[in-house]
């Protein structure tokens, strides 16, 4: 296998993302589609490949063409390559999960306005090489999935007793025993978990605290 | 000025970019489009054996179990709605006909009668899923469609053989207000309709979408419980029903397979 240069700083790239600089625990960002797609893990996790797919193509790309980007307009550029690339993925999602893309089409529209992917392109893709940018996208991608999944289960095990579709709590109306949390399913909820896992990662990488 | 920022260049490069993002979103959607239809199409498919009740909400069900299912339980056909009749099988393919492409033809349709159900035009030919038990039909499947609050509603009736009694509808497209008029979608109200009458004594279409709560299918058969805070869909639902079991849809083929004149 031919050997794809990965130094300490794409590890890094990588890496980071995923918890110590996680895009919505610590940069905050995205947090509008974290509440929309977050009732089922099903949803969660399509909309996590989507986004991390997108970044990543969307890194790539504009890292690769940043050297020949004209400063005028380089935020349309960008916009007009991640707009391209969530198109395609819309249309892929269409042709192979065809139920799922109608619940998730309005949201993987989003995915354009989604502030991670435009935050990555113009805040690293611009200033790094193309195969670094590259795996800050999957890295950022991946820490929003991860975020996404852990609001998702929470949403789901508590709102509709189940994980990815499958009855883990049987609940009262199906003749088991568990009262669901129909707040779970709400909107405001997702901001509660949100809430406490950022409070969580604080409390486990102290660092992350601002000093007053 | 560098060259790079020079009016030239810049618009040169916006021009380089969009034929690049162009070309990109053209071929995905050209490439994907037959398999996009083949998914709607099964999905559509899914929606009537969903009304007939041969399948159960939420079933995973694979293109393959679909046609089995159609090849064993449903016959296919086509009605001309301005005489009732049945077209002949070997005129037209049924399973392959596409309703909602033929209405926007002007060779397959025709303006609609005036009607409240916001429906401009009506295909010459609708589709018409006989569900079999063993020789016998046990239900008949119709296409429904009209205009809701965001846009047009796309559903299937199934109804006994008596041609009157409900035994299960969907809306597989529409475009309500999730969480309002979207529970449409809502198999729990779906389930409602399940034993009421389309039709009153003098076969008039009256089924109707009421404010509140209506009675059990047997004491308050012509009336369904009504979505609250949807009265838009819920009247959009009451009109479009009424339009395809009256003459103007569905109505001239239904008398005569009350009467059984259709084989």
């Amino acid at each position: 296998m031919a050997a794809i240069p990965f130094s300490r700083e794409d590890r890094k790239a990588l890496v980071d993302p995923l918890i110590i600089n996680n895009p919505i625990g610590v940069q905050v960002l995205g947090i509008c589609s974290a509440l929309a797609v977050t009732t089922r893990m099903d949803k969660a996790l399509v909309m996590g490949i989507g986004v991390t797919l997108v970044t990543a193509l969307a890194n790539l790309a504009v890292s690769l063409v940043r050297n020949y980007t004209p400063g005028s307009i380089r935020i349309i550029v960008q916009l007009s390559i991640i707009a391209s690339l969530v198109i395609v993925f819309d249309q892929i999602l269409k042709a192979t999960l065809y139920e799922l893309s109608l619940e998730l089409s309005v949201f993987v529209g989003l995915i354009i306005t989604n502030c991670i992917v435009m935050g990555r392109a113009e805040g690293y893709a611009m200033q790094n090489p193309p195969l670094r940018s590259f795996w800050d996208g999957i890295g950022n991608g991946l820490g929003y999935a991860l975020v996404l999944m852990l609001v998702a289960l929470a949403r789901e095990l508590l709102g509709a007793g189940k994980i990815f579709g499958f009855t883990v709590l049987p609940l009262v109306t199906d003749g088991g025993w568990y009262v669901p949390n129909g707040l779970m399913l709400l909107a405001p909820s997702a901001l509660f978990v949100i809430g406490l896992l950022i409070w969580a990662l604080r409390v486990w990488k102290p660092q992350l605290q601002e000093k007053d | 000025m560098s060259k790079r920022e020079s009016t030239r260049y810049t618009l040169l490069f916006a021009t380089a970019v969009c034929v690049v993002c162009a070309l990109l979103v053209s071929v995905a959607a050209v490439t994907l489009q037959p398999r996009q239809a083949a998914s709607a199409r099964l999905y559509m498919e899914k929606n009537v054996l969903l009304a007939a009740g041969l399948l159960e909400p939420g079933a995973n069900v694979t293109a393959a179990d679909v046609n089995r299912i159609f090849d064993e339980r449903i016959k296919v056909r086509l009605v001309d709605l301005a005489t009732g009749e049945l077209v002949p099988p070997d005129r037209m393919d049924a399973r392959s006909y596409d309703q909602r492409k033929a209405r926007g033809d002007p060779t397959m349709s025709r303006v609609a009668p005036a009607n409240n159900a916001g429906i401009g035009r009506l295909p010459n030919y609708a589709v018409a899923y006989f569900i079999m038990k063993g020789d016998q039909v046990d239900q008949i499947v119709i296409a429904v469609e009209g205009l809701g609050m965001w846009g047009t509603i796309y559903g299937f009736l199934a109804l006994d053989r008596d041609g009157n009694t409900v035994r299960g509808l969907t809306y597989y497209d529409q475009k309500e207000t999730p969480g309002l008029g979207g529970e449409i979608g809502n198999p729990k109200w779906q389930a409602l309709w399940h034993g009421r009458k389309g039709f009153d004594d003098q076969w008039n279409a009256r089924i109707t979408v009421i404010k509140g709560q209506a009675g059990t299918p047997e004491a308050d058969p012509l009336r369904v419980d009504g979505l609250s805070g949807a009265t838009v869909t819920s009247n959009a639902i009451t009109r479009l029903m009424q339009f395809w079991l009256s003459d103007k849809g569905y109505g001239k083929f239904l008398k005569r397979f009350r009467e059984g004149k259709v084989t």
